[in-house]
């Protein structure tokens, strides 16, 4: 989204379209109570999350209100009690070393070395999963994970949204893992 | 003794200042200079990054090597490829300095061929593809794989008999784009979203054109692959006559 966004003006490319993201139009549904989402499922279940804010979508772009929907939505869906922030966050949050290319630029140590604060930020939070809206963040977050040997799965939060409304099928669940493989089926 | 302290100890100094031509010209480009020259040394930047320490640099001392000329320095270490240019230097900085957009200006001083293989090779791929997919996924196969899940959907799924997938439909309101590993890796994610935008009853659009979401030639700093695929991704939208071009993240 950035490099679209800040492309057209840096081009000066005439167009006649605004740029959206769909985590607004999450917390607009929300609120609008067009999806009626429900953190009800993990009342007695207890799962816990964290949530990493991605640098093009919070500081790079809409900044600290952005960030703020994205918080309402993921208590929404997983319950405000259950959801573990990280420190700093929003617009003073640490990138965790997905974006400008890393991944594909093969200074794969490096990018781990990068991450290292990120990965000590999710530990720290002590939360089962971890919620990234960004596919960079996505996959760098997982690697991280994984490098370190440690089980907290990443999730999107389409995922989160459509467990909640127990409308989540059975192929699409690929990064729940075991403990919400089989919830609301 | 006295006469010893009073000496000058003549120690070849660290950095021999030169007129840097790079910072001269980077801030040729930047509105009000982009501030850097403006840098208190304060280190905010740095002891905030987390790329601060990787091959020996960080954002201040990348920018006092800039500031002091040492072109060489800048634009050979391989430390550029290692910022993420994610701006939290800029956030913390008191004079709001620009450093990543320095960073880039550096990335586009390497010879084209020099940079990172898998940066290259995704911005080739996006120029290569009519949906500017970076892991060069072809339209016609986007459209197959979605159309095939959803049949798969309805067929196996209760209840979404309704749930609609259309392609290049004009005037719908949302442009919907798509990071190229859902269609290529994993089809099924992309089930969960399209689920949500027939539920709040969302009137939107894939396009075969300029679809995918990624861009790796902004990455590589290559301003001219960035502009082209920037221009193919507003026309489609633009063609299509759409509100809104609606980002998936």
């Amino acid at each position: 989204m950035y490099a679209v966004r800040v492309g057209l003006q840096k081009f000066g490319i005439k167009h006649n379209f605004e740029i959206e993201s769909i985590i607004r139009l999450y917390a607009r549904w929300i609120r609008e109570g067009k999806l009626s989402v429900s953190s009800d499922w993990n009342k007695d279940l207890g799962i816990t999350f964290t949530l990493q804010d991605p640098c093009q979508l919070v500081r790079k772009s809409f900044g600290d209100p952005v960030a703020e929907d994205l918080r309402f939505v993921a208590k929404s869906v997983v319950g405000e009690e259950h959801l573990i922030e990280m420190y700093p966050n929003k617009s003073n949050n640490y990138c965790c070393g997905g974006g400008g290319g890393y991944l594909q630029s093969g200074y794969t140590e490096e990018r781990r070395a990068y991450g290292a604060i990120k990965l000590k930020q999710i530990l720290d939070t002590g939360a089962d999963y971890c919620i990234a809206p960004c596919h960079n963040c996505h996959s760098q977050i997982h690697d991280l994970i994984h490098h370190a040997g440690k089980d907290i799965p990443v999730v999107h939060l389409w995922t989160l949204i459509c467990l909640s409304m127990g409308i989540l099928g059975e192929n699409e669940r690929g990064y729940l893992e075991e403990r919400l493989a089989e919830l609301g089926l | 003794m006295a006469d010893a302290t009073m000496e000058t100890t003549r120690a070849t100094p660290m950095v021999v200042p030169h007129q840097s031509v790079f910072l001269d010209k980077v801030k040729e480009l930047l509105p009000e200079g982009g501030n850097l020259s403006m840098c208190l040394t304060c280190g905010l930047c740095s002891s905030g990054c987390p790329a601060s320490g990787l091959h020996d640099m960080d954002p201040r001392k990348f920018l006092r090597l800039c500031a002091l000329g040492q072109d060489e320095e800048i634009t050979s270490t391989p430390w550029v490829w290692m910022c993420t240019m994610c701006q939290r230097c800029v956030y913390a900085c008191p004079m709001a300095i620009d450093i990543p957009r320095l960073v880039y200006e550096v990335r586009a001083s390497w010879p084209r061929e020099t940079r990172p293989k898998g940066i290259l090779g995704s911005c080739e791929q996006a120029l290569k593809t009519e949906g500017n997919s970076a892991m060069g996924a072809r339209s016609e196969d986007f459209q197959f794989v979605a159309e095939d899940i959803l049949e798969e959907v309805k067929e196996t799924q209760e209840g979404w008999d309704d749930l609609a997938v259309s392609f290049n439909r004009k005037g719908a309101t949302y442009f919907l784009n798509q990071n190229s590993r859902e269609p290529v890796t994993e089809p099924d994610e992309m089930v969960p979203l399209w689920k949500i935008l027939h539920t709040v009853g969302a009137d939107w659009t894939y396009s075969t054109v300029g679809w995918a979401a990624e861009n790796y030639c902004m990455f590589l700093a290559d301003d001219e692959a960035w502009e082209t695929v920037v221009r193919n991704k507003a026309k489609a939208v633009d063609d299509l006559g759409c509100k809104y071009w609606l980002n998936t993240e």
